[in-house]
This record gives C-alpha cells, structure tokens and sequence, in this order.
C-alpha cells in the first residue's frame, strides 16, 4: 500500500486518476481504517487530502457555507454561524460517533464511504446540500443525494473527489432537524433516522419541507408524500399522522442485527414527527 | 514490502523521528516503535477508546490514525500527563476514588477526560458522561471515574 | 475448617479501610505491563487462520507456500500438536478447542497458524494457507440442536444422566436434576400457578483487553510464558501437559490483566503461541484482535427455560419447577448443572425441582462469565416471582421475604444454609430511600434477588520480612479487581503495622506453589485466607526471635500492636520489640523471617443480593433507559469498602449490558455477524446512572473475618430487575434477553409480551 498527502486538489485528482489499482481517499480515516484493518479492502494507494489548503475550512459563500471535504465535524459544532443557519446539519455530523470520532470524520467521508445509516446524509439531503466534484475533467456540482447510488457505491468515477459540501443561505423562516434511533445513547450506528427541513409561510404554515429518511433502503429516501403531507400545514396531529403514515409506506428496511423491518417501519414514522416537530419551533413555527 | 515512511513529529513534547509502514497505524508507532505503551488497542475499530490520544490538541482513537498522517503534528499519551513524576489530578483522583479495577481502559479515559477538562472546566455529570461515551471500562460501570473526574474538574478549578 | 469464631465481636484497626491501591501509580501512568505490553529481543509475530464455517470436515491443509514465503518462520497445524492426553477427554477436547483436528467447530475454529518476523509477513502468509474443506450441517440454536435430526456436534457424546444409559450420539451431553420434596403434589395445593418459558441469548465477558501472550521455547523443552490470564498456575498445568513439558520447567508469569470475568481462565491460543515458539525456536507474540475475542474465546451460554411457581393465595411458594436448557458451546460442560444448582437458591422450598441441560450446539466453547449460569436462571425464576406475586396481589419484596431461604434452609441443591443475607438484603431494599423516589411517566420500578456460590480452592502464599521490617506479600491469585491492596490489608492488620509497609506482588509460577485461577469470587477470600494463616506463621516466628532476645519462654511472648511483648510481671523491665527491630536483628537471631501458607480454602460462603432498578421506557420506540439503580449486596466482611462496591457497580452494569442490549447474533450460516464493539453492545458511560451501592455483612463464619466471595453475585438480578421494571414501565412481561427495542416495542404493539426473536 502506498500512501501521498498531496497538497492540492488538482494533484489529488491527478494522483487518483492515474493510479494502477484500487485507490481511496483518506480524509478522517473512521470509516477507512476500519474496513483496511478488516481485510475488506486492499488498497494499493491512499491519498491523504488533508494537506490540501482549500479543503481545510469552513467558509461563507454568498450568504451559504462551503465546507472543506477534510473538516472535521468538531469543527462544524464549533462554528457558531453555521450551527445558527443549519441546525439539523450540524447535530446530524456531530451525532458521528464520539468525541475521538469526531476530531477525524467528515461529512464529506460520511457521504461518499455510502453507508445507508450514515448519520450526516438525511440532514445534508433535507437541507439540499451540494457537493462540489473535482475530477480530471474540471468540477462539477451534484446535489448530495445523487453522489451515492447503493450501499458502499457512489456515482464517482475514477480520478473524481468531492471537494467541500456547500449549503445555501437559509430561506427566513427555515429550521432543519436530525434525529436518529440507536438502542444505547451513543456510540450506535442509526438503526433509522429522519432528516426534515421545512420553511414557513405566514401564519405558522408549512411553505416547503423535505423529508429524507436514514437506514430504511439501500441509499437514503427522499419522502417526497411524506414532505407534501405537511405542506399548507401547521402540523397539526392529523398532519404529523399522515407524516408518519407516509414515512413508513416510502421505507425500504431490511432486517440485519441492528434492527427489524417493522421496527425501522414504525419507528421511521415516529421520527420523522419528532423532527419535523423540531424544524418547526426553528423555523419560528 | 512498500517503502517506509520517516516521520518527524513531537510526543509529550520531545521530538521523535520514526520510519513506519504505509499501513501502520499511529498506535502501533507508539506502542512497538517508541516504547509508549500506555494507549492500548481494545478494538482497532474506534469503538472502544483505550488507544486515545490527542493529536494537536484534538483527542483521536490513535488506531485510526496512521503513522504517516502524523508527520509534523503534536502528540499527547497518558505519558505526557504527569509533570517531573507529579501526578496530574486526574491521575490522582483516579486513586483516591477507585476509579479503576483492572486499570486497562485507564489510560485512555486519563487523555479524554483531560481533552473534556481542557474545553470545560465545569463540566455537569451529563456532560461528562457524554464526553467520555468513547471510553468503555467494562470494569467500573463508570461510577466512580464520573465522580474522579467532577473532583479533579474541581481541584482544576481551584487552583485556577 | 474450623476457624477462631471471635471475629463476630471483632474490631478491625485497618480492614475496612480505604487506601489507595499498590498498583494504582503504575496504572494510571501508562507503565503497568499487560499481556501486549512485553516484547522480546527477535520476537515473531503470530497469528491464527480460522474456520469461516460453521461446521466442516477439514479434508486437507496445504501450507507450503506459506512456509516457504521470506520472513515466515514456523506454521503449525494439529500435526504439530499430538495428542498427548492418554485418553483424557476434557483435555483433548481443550487442545481441540485450541487447534482444530481434522473438522471445524464452530466459525472461527482455529485451524493453523503462522509466526513471521512481522505482522505484514504473518498476513501474508494466512492468506497462503490452503484449507480444503466440506462444509457439513451446522446448528446453533440451543432448542434445535436438542430436536431428533439435529446436526450432531460431537459424535462420541452420550447423554450422562438418563437411564437407561442412551447408546446413540445426542447434542445432549448431560442431563442434571436437583431439589427434594414433591412438586406435584406441591402445585394442586397452589392457589395460583405462573407458568412461563423465557430465552436469553448469548453473551461475552467483554473484557477490553484482548488475550496476549509471548511465548518462548527452547530447545531444551524450557519454556517462559508472559501471558495475561486468571489463573497462571493453571495454565502451566495445561499448557505443559498439552505440549508434553515438564510443568516445572514452564514459567508462567501472569501480567497485569485487563480484565477477564471467567474469560481468561482457560486457555484459547497459549498452546498454539508455545507450539509456534517451539518450532521457530523463537519468542512468539501472539495477540487477539477483538474480532478474534468474540468469535474464538469463551462467551457464556444462550438458554432456553421454562419456570412453573405454585403459591398460596396468602403468599407462601407450594411448588416451583425449571427446566434449564443451556449450550455449551461446542466442547461438554457443566453450565446447565449450574444454572440448575442455582435456580432457586434464593428460597426456603418444600417441593423444589430443577433439570439442566447440557446442550452442544456449533459455536465457541463456552466459558464462565461471573456466576456462570446464574443470571439466565434467576432471569426466568425471579420474573416468574414476580408474576406470581402480581396475581396474589402482594408487593413484590413482601412476597420474597415470606418465601426467602435462611439460616437452616435447605437448599434447592443440596446443602443446608448458614447464616445468610438474603433476608437481610431484602429488607434493606424495602427500607431503602430508593424505594421512595418518584416515578414520572413511562418509569417503571422491579427488583430482584440473587445468589453465588464462591469458591475457596488450593492457595499458597509468602510473606517475608525484609531487613527494614517492610513486608512482601507474595500471592499467587492474579489480581483482577484490586486485590493486592486488599491482601495488603489483611497482612497488615494481622501483623499490626500500617499498610503502607506491606508491598503485595503475585509471583511467576517458579516462585510459589500452586495456586488455583482467581474465578468463583475467590481472590480476597482464599489468598486472604492463606495471608491470615501466613501472617500468624511469620509471628510465630517473631515471637520466637523475640524470646531468643530477651532469653525467655516464648510462652511468655505475645504480638500486639505490631509488637513482641513480655508477658507476666517478671518481665516488666523488658521493652517491647518492634517489627523493624526484630527484623534488623534477624541476620543474628536465625536469618529471614518469614511465614508460609498452603491450604485449600474451603468455607467459602454463598452471597446474596437484591437490586432495585428504575427505568423509563419510550413507548412509541421501546428504547429503555436506567435511571435509578441500587446494589444491596452481603459481602461477610468489606476488606477494602472502595474495591467491594466497584465490584457491585461493576458487575451490575455488565448485567445491565445483558438484559437490555448485548447480544451474539449469529446469521442462518452460522456465522457471527457482530463480532466488534460496535455491534455489541456494551453500556458506554452515557447509558448509566450512578450506581448507589449498600454493603451489608453478615459474617461467613468458614473465614478467620467473615469474609464472603463478592466479584459475582451482582451480574445476578439485573436481567430480571429490569424485566421487571420494564413490566411496570410499558406494561409489558418481556421474556427473551436482551430486552432490546425491537422486542420490547414488538411487546407493546402486540399486547402482554408475546414477543418472538427479532
């Protein structure tokens, strides 16, 4: 195995691109050492991007945020301006694992290491978060929930990286929340987890919203029923029922050791209420 | 066999220099390169926090951490917390609490309970039990090391 | 063993106390040395190949191309380990468990193993090894394997136990009956009858330190092993016997250990580190990866049990009945007996029966996992208690203390009680403030009772008197929880000088006599019990060098305070002899003084606890959370209060772990699918409260103190005290362990706990 911490994203693409063998990118390495320890993946070349000055910080960008792919998600807990506009984002990355895990991870690593439970992509999805692509053929830039497309695959190709998660300005009356089930209080991965981002209209009534669920299908659901259930709404308990009602129907869960698929099903429905519930009082509702 | 990697970075402190493999990670330099053998590896997955330490001020599981990422940085062990053989409070209130029975999980709850200490010096029960979830002690049920790390916090603040 | 009965009135000077440990200064710098701690100079690295099936015959290993890769120095097989056992099953079945011969057992049977001068070589060359193997039908479930047409795990094994005497194979290896009285009879006199059948699945000790070793043979057959471990004299015993080495000439040194809980009391790659050494002629350091921890150690059993408790409508037990059905892994053993011997413990019964079965299923041999087999048992029992008492109407403590067993019970297995706690602890729990503290919506409060044997076994032990008068106290129990600063205390109450003169070390196998491993609680008590008697030798001695000095009868001489002291008027103008004095003057009065102890400590006394548990549960999710929890616990007599209540805290949170989240789930493949801490799932400081702990003693009169065993009776009650609490939170009887969310919201959509495995 080799490894390079090249020092700009150009040289980093390039690295990837020409690389005989199975190449990964190491961000915050939670995700990667853990699968090169298992035996799971052989890589024959490591690229280190956190040497790469324009991946490093968290910056604003015509009111939004462009968030360098080798922040860690400390940082985004400690930026006070980003925890003010993206709320749900923010405590998503921050539910990563624990405090040791969350001086490496990355949101951008979440994303792309493609796990259906990834605690950061319902929020950044909810959130409509992009993602900047940097690849030989110059850069690109794709809504987050098209860089994965099953579990441990993203759209990708050979010599692409994702260079920062940008968000934009935050509508007025915007709240987002994040909320995930795991059976002990930290240290799980989502067994399900419902992002929601709503903004309001006047007199406290659902405008927009976006649902996107964690953990119940192969990649994240966007649920687009469940989001149009609450529109023209003041969540009300009929509203946040035909909420959960839809939520569950869009869910595809699977049994596996962490969970059922009628648990995932019914609880999928139950949080996503609570957060929508969350995003509510933040939107001022 | 790929080319070793020479690293130079500061432990505790000191400067060190070491050659390690692409695939070795920082708490493998630590306990079989340079002899430091406080952090532990539990897991090797991140899971457990018996290997942590900080690396530039940030606390990190150092079997997620390769050696060769290490180039340049800072590094604190459980080594590098007592001062020319006195104990740091949280050392000695781990004693006088018995706070430890077996004593492995020791050393990495030691780091992250300084790392919790060093950005909260008054931290409630709940937030130090949250910020310590990355630590398993099989040994204890967490009791009394709460209660070792609330009277170092204080004996902190008190000489503060 | 008749023991000095005056300890009931006695006053302690330093028992009891709280001083910080010996050991604490090096554990908490980093410099204690633990089985991965050591290395020596041109060690190898060596790892282990194992099945990833979960039965199979093993037609042929091919490992040429491995041995012949640079850097690899030895690779063995079962070849490279004969069978040296004369006929001996159970140590077969332990070198088996070590190297597969011939078929794997369960997924992650060893099957080989290299040493290579490095990790990356070592990987390499596992990955050389060719297994040819025929993947036979597997079973893992304790139920299945017991049904006609279940895969055979073993098939020389004959049920023990039934009449007649069975001559087919069976996954059955035995089958166990305690209790007296008549059980049927005793259930149509009942007014009410709870019949119910429970599951719990299995779990693991979860020790954070992983199994290591270093291993040194020589080509003389001597060999040294560096090794973290429970019991090192054991070891050697083992280990010399497989290898066919003289046990003399096998030094165990123990480390420090990271924890073991019954894990680390029986061998799972030590052979094979020495088998590598011996063949490479070179140290070989072997250790685990947790992986390796789950899938290839010693978890405890899953078990199936059905309970029927008859009582009287104004409170009193008629009848009670168990059927226990545990898996032991791959390999026969003695856990079902157990669970049986323990089911109803806790109560004085007029018709009592419990039957335990031992059951083979494929997976890893089972090991002791702190009061083996108890928490299962008192799961199903103390949830039925319970039950039983919710339908006569009668508050649950209530109930348990009409029915507790006592001085003069007779057990349920066997032997007739002598003073004991669990009356005690009973009523400390009705009186107890927890009791009173509110519960808000969706809390729910239980309780329930434990029992442990505890065990004495064969100890020796050292104390020298160094020139100074400092004391070494050489132990051969390994200490797992604190023990030195216990022994410490004990050698220096005894001697009456102050604690910090005593240094407590446990000794390499060349250094002592035998001694047993540190499991069934028995640490404090039995090395506590050699230092005593070691102690009272080494004044002896005193007393006589004393006398020598002043040239009088040492019937004359007395110990007192840490001093001699002439007896009678005559001697009046003699002054007292200090330690240090008698100690400084020794080279002249007759060299080194010293006491010494062998014994097989017996009288060790059973211990009882009752819990009380507080939990709030999430009706719309099933998530479960403690919020109160209380330890009352009989521990004879606290050495070191500090060390006895983080035993309590510390092995009710492992039952903690055990009732509400930990879990081995294996797939219809029979393989292990959580094999991490991630997976499984043991409490993280966030999932506890704070563990309010009351110590009661009363007096185990088989100990010089009183003493009782402590380490285990607290992984007891947790499991049905959160049934329990969780029945009175959510309306729910769950009976399947863990009570993870999906069982428990499973329970609450579909009414009364007819939850099924999730």
């Amino acid at each position: 195995m080799q490894y390079a911490a090249p020092s700009t994203v150009k040289e980093a693409a390039g690295l990837l691109a020409k690389a005989k063998g199975s190449a990964f990118v190491l961000a915050g390495g939670t995700d990667l050492l853990v699968r090169l320890k298992s035996g799971l993946i052989e890589p024959d070349l490591v690229v280190d991007i956190k040497r790469i000055p324009s991946m490093q910080t968290i910056t604003r960008a015509a009111g939004g945020f462009r968030i360098g792919a080798a922040v860690p998600c400390v940082a985004l807990g400690e930026n006070a301006a980003l925890k003010k506009a993206w709320p749900g984002v923010v405590e998503a990355a921050n539910l990563i694992g624990s405090d040791q895990v969350q001086g490496r991870c990355t949101i951008v690593g979440n994303l792309c290491n493609a796990s259906p439970a990834a605690d950061s992509v319902p929020a950044m999805v909810a959130a409509g978060a992009k993602a900047q692509v940097v690849g030989p053929k110059g850069r690109r830039t794709i809504p987050v929930e098209d860089v994965v497309v099953g579990p441990g695959k993203t759209s990708l190709k050979k010599g692409e990286v994702v260079e920062a998660i940008t968000l934009g300005k935050p509508a007025p009356k915007t709240g987002d929340a994040y909320l995930r089930f795991i059976p002990r209080t930290e240290m799980d991965i989502a067994v399900v987890s419902a992002g929601v981002c709503l903004t309001l209209g006047p007199k406290g009534v659902v405008k927009k919203a976006r649902v996107a669920l964690g953990a119940v299908g192969p990649t994240v659901v966007v649920a687009t029923e469940a989001a149009d259930a609450i529109v023209g709404t003041k969540l009300d308990d009929a509203a946040l029922a035909a909420l959960a009602k839809a939520c569950e129907a869009a869910c595809k869960p699977i049994d596996d050791k962490r969970g059922t698929i009628e648990f995932r099903t019914e609880v999928a429905g139950v949080l996503a209420r609570r957060a929508a519930k969350i995003a509510y009082e933040r939107a001022g509702g | 066999m790929a080319q070793g990697i020479h690293v130079s970075m500061t432990i505790n402190g000191d400067s060190v220099e070491y050659v390690c493999q692409p695939r070795e990670t920082l708490l493998d330099v630590l306990r079989d390169r340079l002899g430091l053998t406080g952090a532990k590896e539990g897991c090797g997955t991140g899971d457990c926090g018996a290997c942590s330490v900080t690396l530039d001020g940030r606390l990190v599981c150092s079997c997620l951490v390769l050696g060769a990422e290490a180039e340049g940085k800072s590094v604190t062990t459980v080594e590098g917390l007592s001062t020319n053989g006195t104990l740091h409070p949280l050392q000695q209130k781990f004693i006088e609490h018995a706070a430890l029975q077996c004593g492995v999980c020791t050393p990495g709850f030691l780091v992250s309970a300084k790392a919790l200490l060093d950005r909260n010096p008054d931290p409630s029960e709940v937030e130090i039990r949250y910020a310590l979830a990355g630590n398993l002690c099989r040994c204890t049920g967490y009791d009394k090391i709460v209660r070792a790390v609330d009277a170092a916090a204080k004996e902190l603040r008190r000489k503060a | 063993m008749n023991h000095d009965q005056s300890f009931t009135n006695q006053e302690f000077k330093i028992v009891g106390t709280r001083p910080p440990r010996p050991d604490g200064v090096d554990k908490v710098t980093g410099r204690a040395r633990y089985g991965a701690d050591v290395s020596a100079p041109g060690q190898l690295v060596g790892l282990i190949l194992r099945s990833p099936h979960a039965h199979a015959k093993i037609k042929k290993i091919d490992t040429s191309k491995a041995e012949k890769l640079p850097g690899v120095k030895a690779v063995i097989t079962s070849a490279d380990l004969p069978d040296l056992t004369k006929g001996d099953r159970s140590q077969l079945d332990i070198l088996e468990n070590c190297m597969a011969r011939g078929r794997a057992l369960y997924d992650g049977h060893a099957v080989a193993a290299v040493a290579a001068v490095d990790a990356e070589t070592a990987r390499k060359a596992l990955k050389l090894i060719k297994v040819d193997y025929q993947v036979l039908p597997h079973v893992t479930d304790v139920d299945e394997a017991m049904k006609p047409g279940a895969p055979i795990v073993q098939p020389h094994v004959r049920t023990v136990g039934v009449n007649p005497a069975p001559t087919k194979a069976s996954n059955v290896s035995q089958r166990t009956e305690f209790g007296h009285g008549d059980v049927e009879a005793g259930f149509k006199r009942a007014d009410v009858i709870v019949e119910r059948s429970y599951k719990t699945e299995q779990t693991h000790q979860g020790y954070i330190e992983p199994h290591a070793c270093l291993a040194s043979v020589g080509p003389d057959g001597q060999g040294e092993l560096w090794v973290t471990t429970q019991g090192h004299f054991t070891f050697r015993n083992v280990c010399a016997s497989l290898l066919g080495m003289d046990v003399a000439k096998l030094k165990v040194t123990s480390s420090e250990i990271g924890g073991g809980f019954g894990g680390k009391t029986h061998v799972w790659m030590e052979p094979v580190a020495l088998a590598l050494s011996r063949k490479a002629n070179r140290p070989v350091k072997v250790v685990m990866t947790r992986e390796e921890v789950f899938r290839a150690t010693g978890p405890t059993c899953s078990t199936s049990i059905d309970v029927k408790i008859g009582a009287t409508k104004d409170g009193r037990i008629t009848a009670a009945r168990a059927e226990l059905r545990y898996q032991d892994g791959a390999f026969p053993s003695i856990w079902g007996m157990l669970g049986a011997m323990t089911s109803f413990a806790c109560y004085d019964l007029e018709n009592v029966k419990a039957i335990g079965y031992d059951v083979l299923v494929n997976r890893p041999k089972v090991a002791a996992y702190r009061a083996p087999s108890a928490p299962m048992a008192a799961f199903a029992v103390e949830s039925t208690i319970d039950q039983v008492a919710v339908q006569i109407g009668m508050d649950p403590v209530d109930f348990r203390i009409k029915n507790a067993a006592k001085e003069g019970t007779r057990a349920s297995y066997g032997p007739t009680y002598g003073p004991i706690g669990i009356g005690p602890t009973l009523l400390a729990a009705k009186n107890h403030p927890h009791m009173k503290a509110p519960l808000h919506k969706n809390q729910g409060r239980g309780m329930a009772c434990g029992f442990w044997f505890n065990f004495g076994g064969q100890t020796c032990t050292d104390l020298n008197i160094g020139v100074d008068g400092t004391v070494s106290l050489t132990v051969g129990t390994v200490d797992v929880g604190g023990s030195r600063a216990s022994l410490s205390l004990i050698a220096a109450e005894e001697l009456g000088i102050p604690y910090e003169k005593v240094k407590c070390t446990v000794a390499d196998t060349a250094s002592l006599g035998h001694n047993d491993t540190t499991e069934g609680s028995r640490g404090t008590f039995s090395s506590g019990m050699a230092t005593i008697y070691a102690a009272r030798d080494a004044i002896r001695v005193l007393k006589e060098r004393a006398a020598k000095q002043w040239e009088i009868d040492v019937a004359d001489v007395t110990w007192r305070n840490g001093r001699a002291v002439a007896l009678k008027a005559e001697h009046g103008n003699l002054s007292e002899l200090t330690l240090e004095e008698l100690a400084a003057a020794s080279p002249r009065t007759g060299g080194p003084i010293a006491g010494h102890n062998e014994v097989v400590a017996d009288g060790a006394g059973v211990s009882f606890a009752t819990h009380i548990c507080d939990v709030e549960v999430d009706p719309e999710t099933g998530y479960t959370k403690v919020i109160r929890y209380t330890v009352i616990q009989d521990a004879g007599k606290a050495i070191h209060p500090d060390y006895v209540e983080g035993q309590f805290q510390g092995a009710a949170a492992q039952g903690i772990g055990w009732a509400l989240n930990e879990e081995y789930v294996y797939g219809k493949d029979g393989r292990l699918q959580n094999p991490g801490f991630l997976d499984y799932r043991i409490p993280v400081c966030s999932d506890l409260p704070f563990i309010d702990t009351q110590i009661l003693e009363i007096p185990n009169p088989g100990h010089p103190y009183g003493v009782r065993g402590v380490g285990e009776t607290s992984i007891v009650p947790p499991l049905a005290a959160i049934a329990n609490a969780v029945s009175n939170a959510a309306g729910v009887r769950l009976t399947h362990i863990p009570m993870s969310p999906p069982r428990i919201l499973n329970a609450i959509k579909n009414g009364n706990g007819k939850s099924h495995a999730a």
